[in-house]
């Protein structure tokens, strides 16, 4: 079975430690704050200006001066830090986010991502994914590992206009865990009861198959 | 005014010089931190051709957004638009000129404007669209891209408190993009919840220093909500 958006967020949630300041980008990446291992301690940047996230306020705690990159209201957390979007990218852009989760439409042998552009479709704007892919050494991509009509998402190289090229290290998608290097796709894990026939189907960019793949566990 | 008083009495006088085809730096994240009665006298002046840089462009009926109708905005440049149907009829259409730009970018643009910094190299957007038409350039083996910097004949800004300085503390995340164009404006114009007066500040806790302020408004604020979110007490 192919993962739910909550699977998927629950497997990235493993990929955590202890102490991490991390980014979620918007979609499936934000579930991933639901599930963080008790007893670990993580901090969620948010690049508007905020580390230190904390969840929705209540409808006494509603504050128009206070929301997150979705524009979204929320809390900060104790221990909470404020700055502009100059500092906020001063981190992202140098490097000192241990963790930065987004999504997106393609990603290539090659480590290239293709997230905010569809030509021909109307263009919303890159926002901070670029500089998110660029500033980030430890990055997971979630998104499905193909379309609705079967077209693989893992390519050879990204047909649509890059958001960075040659930053992705790490993609999870809904069939499987896979790692980037050398050119070359590597399937780490699959979800539970996902053949590796199946996986290698939708893969359309090549992939280093080992003899055991592990299904994930959660 | 005298000294360093920068209170203006009017919105009027705050955006008083403001001609067609000039530069204006906007500070705010969507709706959050706007100077919302700014842009309200910048439609009221009915100023032309604007180029507009601001992150985001409001919506249909709040924000820069107002600015639209009337075809005040020639060109923005920003890193997320489309918030409402009269930019997106404009931008498909060709009448409005749209430059994206990452956010951490156009933030770095506004505060090297503001530092007397020209250019700087970055891998944002480095094998991009973003790319194309700039200088590439190699340090540690790693591939970078100049951006030029930006500054505007105005910046429009919106703090919480000030001092009649112009001495500026911005609150929670409405602070975001204000500080950088607060530094980036020839004219820098700053509108804010309470003026207090000298001294009253704690000089350790200014966000913004007077240097960078020109006129001063105090203004009463909607503060709209983009994306009203919130959660039942007991669901923690």
């Amino acid at each position: 079975m192919a993962l739910s958006r909550e699977q998927i967020a629950m497997r990235v949630a493993q990929e955590l430690q202890d102490g991490y300041y991390v980014n979620l980008g918007i979609g499936i990446p934000t579930l991933v704050a639901n599930y963080v291992p008790q007893g670990m301690e993580v901090m969620l940047q948010s690049e508007n200006g905020l580390l230190g996230m904390g969840q929705f306020p209540t409808e006494d705690e509603l504050d128009a001066d206070m929301i997150n990159a979705g524009k979204q209201t929320v809390t900060a957390t104790t221990g909470a830090s404020i700055f502009d979007s100059a500092e906020s990218f001063a981190m992202i852009r140098g490097g000192h986010v241990d963790l930065t989760v987004l999504g997106a439409f393609e990603v290539d042998v090659n480590g290239n991502i293709a997230s905010y552009m569809i030509p021909g479709k109307l263009i919303k704007g890159m926002g901070g994914a670029m500089d998110l892919v660029a500033g980030a050494d430890n990055i997971i991509v979630t998104m499905t590992h193909a379309s609705k009509h079967g077209d693989s998402k893992l390519l050879p190289e990204c047909t649509l206009p890059l958001t960075g090229k040659g930053c992705i290290k790490k993609v999870l998608t809904d069939l499987a865990f896979i790692e980037i290097k050398e050119g070359k796709f590597h399937l780490l894990e699959r979800a539970p009861g996902v053949s590796v026939e199946e996986i290698v189907k939708l893969t359309s960019g090549e992939m280093v198959v080992p003899e055991h793949v592990p299904e994930m566990q959660f | 005014m005298a000294g360093f008083d920068k209170v203006v009495s009017s919105y009027e006088e705050a955006m008083a010089g403001l001609e067609d085809n000039m530069t204006v730096i906007a500070g705010g994240f969507g709706l959050c931190g706007i100077p919302e009665n700014l842009i309200a006298e910048i439609k009221r002046k009915g100023t032309k051709d604007l180029t507009v840089v601001s992150n985001n462009c409001g919506v249909d009926d709040f924000g820069l957004g107002v600015l639209l109708p009337d075809r005040q905005i020639k060109k923005i440049v920003a890193s997320y638009v489309g918030e409402n149907a009269e930019f997106e009829r404009q931008m498909m259409s060709g009448e409005l000129e749209v430059e994206l730009t990452p956010q951490g970018t156009l933030a770095e643009k506004m505060r090297a404007g503001g530092a007397g910094i020209p250019a700087f190299f970055t891998a944002t957007g480095y094998g991009t669209p973003v790319a194309e038409g700039k200088e590439e350039r190699e340090f540690d083996g790693r591939k970078y891209i100049m951006e030029e910097s930006i500054k505007g004949d105005f910046a429009i800004v919106k703090a919480w408190k000030a001092d009649r300085y112009g001495n500026l503390v911005f609150r929670k995340t409405a602070r975001n993009f204000n500080p950088m164009a607060a530094t980036a404006g020839k004219i820098t114009v700053v509108e804010v919840e309470e003026i207090v007066e000298p001294g009253e500040l704690d000089p350790d806790q200014i966000h913004t220093p007077g240097i960078y302020v020109d006129r001063l408004i105090q203004g009463t604020f909607e503060k709209r909500i983009e994306q009203r979110t919130i959660r039942t007490a007991d669901n923690s």
